[in-house]
């Protein structure tokens, strides 16, 4: 190729600039119009989706549950129940005392179950472990101990707090 | 090897993520072949080029479908809860209104964008060889939405639906020899009801898009194997006189262009006239006064109507369901009736048939309107 003058060389360079940043404002207005498009779909889209777990949220977000008759609960034996939407358990132990925990596992998530005849709350998915008059994790993969909630006994109904 | 090569500094650095990314996809799949198939690929460019955007206008209402489809999927229940899910959707679950309101519009201009797109086909005589599969597919895909447009009607099962799902059955079973028994296994049983709807269900969701998609597959590679047509006017041309452009990036870009304003019309549609529920079927309630099928059922409703007038009692059905069938072979038919390339006498009384069909139905839908009063 021969050599270009200086001052063409130049002009050429503008040109291929003001080129170039045309071609970038063009890029960005169809990329933002794009962006507007995608948030002006994927915003009811998301709603839509999201309601049942809103739902849950609104439903969960309670800090009492009353038992209805569950003073009656035998010594040695346990009650399920949800508080809020998840699953929780009412024990009464032989000593007489109650105790409402959490029996969501804190390994994976597994319902765990109460076993009066070892003493223990057992998790069968992975094999955790957590005392049952505490909720501390005792054995197995579980990091953490199950949420305590606060019991009281009324005449004829339970009222189970969260702590 | 030269020791001393090196790639040029700044040639590598000016290689972006993306390029590279492209590039090693590239070498792979060779993007490229395909590129250069679409770069070379030209549309033909004249008066009647804005018909040639109906049929990815069509394609394009389909993937609304699929979409908004999807998303009904997750919320509604078939069977008894029908109704109650529905309801669910419409009032309590947010933006449930606007993705089933979409999902009706997107529908109805899909099935408009269809009969556009078929007559615009019809009268470019673009069914003529080598395209008379993209013709039979095309009438395919066109059953096959009507079908998807009755199947969907019965979903939300309120009034409307039950009503015209139990009348549009009355067609089929009209049918002789094998009329009732055919009707009996679609509906599940003599009368519509939760049976019907799960079959439906199933009809809408699965079944029909397993014979649509292939089908679709079909029809779109038929028109990358044979390309756009010209219309008879543009054939008569001399070659040096006829203007292409090319169908990448230009014809592409026109086409998301046309998509864009249809997304805009379904949106404004879909929201502003949000789709209505009535109250829930009952089949002891008598059915709601001026009750009438869908503008893509109602001229062959007329006609029926028409035909029962004039010939009371079964013989007026059974004239009219043969008179349609007859009139569906005709039109299916018409690639082998008009052959020739250049005008003739075929393909002249195939244009006046085209024009006799397309007026037939705006009548007898306008009248069918007129006569629901």
């Amino acid at each position: 190729m021969p050599d270009v003058p200086a001052t063409e060389h130049s002009l050429e360079q503008t040109e291929v600039a003001k080129d170039a940043s045309r071609r970038t404002f063009v890029a960005l207005g169809i990329g933002a119009l794009g962006a507007c498009y995608a948030g002006l779909i994927g915003y009811p889209v998301y709603q839509y989706l999201a309601t049942p777990a809103r739902k849950a949220v609104a439903q969960g977000a309670v800090t009492q549950t009353v038992l209805d008759g569950a003073d009656k609960l035998p010594p040695g034996s346990s009650l399920m129940f949800k508080f809020g939407t998840t699953p929780a358990m009412l024990i009464h132990h032989t000593d007489g005392s109650w105790v409402a925990l959490g029996a969501v596992c804190t390994h994976l998530a597994c319902t765990v179950s109460y076993e009066p005849e070892q003493s223990r709350i057992y998790c069968a998915c992975h094999g955790g472990v957590y005392d049952p008059k505490t909720g501390q994790n005792v054995a197995g993969p579980p990091p953490k101990p199950l949420t305590r909630y606060s019991v009281e006994v009324q005449d004829g109904r339970i009222v189970v707090t969260k702590a | 090897m030269d020791a001393s090569w090196s790639p040029k500094p700044d040639v590598a650095r000016s290689r972006s993520l993306a390029t590279v990314i492209y590039e090693w996809v590239d070498e792979r799949l060779g993007l490229e072949e395909i590129l250069a198939l679409a770069r070379k690929k030209t549309v033909p460019d004249h008066k009647y080029s804005f018909w040639y955007y109906w049929g990815g206008l069509s394609l394009f209402f389909f993937f609304v479908q699929v979409f908004s489809g999807v998303l009904l999927l997750v919320y509604y229940r078939p069977g008894p809860e029908a109704y109650e899910s529905v309801r669910q959707i419409t009032y309590d679950i947010q933006f449930g209104w606007l993705i089933r309101s979409a999902h009706s519009w997107s529908a109805n201009l899909m099935v408009f964008a269809v009969f556009v797109h078929m007559f615009s086909v019809y009268f470019m005589k673009a069914y003529r060889k080598p395209r008379e599969f993209g013709w039979w597919s095309g009438m395919a895909l066109l059953a096959l939405t009507l079908l998807f447009g009755f199947s969907g009607y019965l979903l939300p099962m309120d009034d409307l639906a039950y009503f015209a799902t139990k009348v549009g059955l009355e067609i089929p079973a009209a049918l002789p020899l094998v009329g009732t028994f055919l009707t009996d296994i679609v509906r599940g049983g003599p009368e519509v009801s939760e049976t019907t709807i799960q079959r439906f269900f199933a009809l809408h969701v699965v079944i029909l898009p397993l014979i649509y998609l292939p089908i679709l597959a079909f029809h779109l590679w038929l028109v990358q194997k044979h390309g756009n047509a010209l219309p008879p006017s543009e054939e008569a041309k001399p070659e040096s006189e006829r203007r292409t452009i090319p169908f990448f990036p230009d014809f592409f870009s026109l086409d998301l262009g046309m998509w864009l304003i249809a997304l805009n019309v379904l949106s404004i549609l879909a929201s502003l006239y949000p789709w209505q529920l009535g109250p829930q079927a009952d089949p002891l309630a008598p059915a709601p006064v001026g009750i009438h099928p869908e503008w893509y059922f109602m001229s062959q409703f007329q006609v029926l109507k028409v035909f029962g007038r004039w010939f009371p009692g079964a013989a007026g059905e059974a004239l009219g369901i043969s008179l349609f069938t007859l009139a569906i072979v005709i039109w299916a038919a018409i690639p082998l009736f008009d052959t020739r390339t250049a005008g003739g006498r075929r393909a002249q009384i195939a244009t006046y048939f085209g024009y006799f069909a397309l007026l037939g139905m705006i009548v007898f839908s306008i009248w069918g309107y007129l006569d629901l009063k």
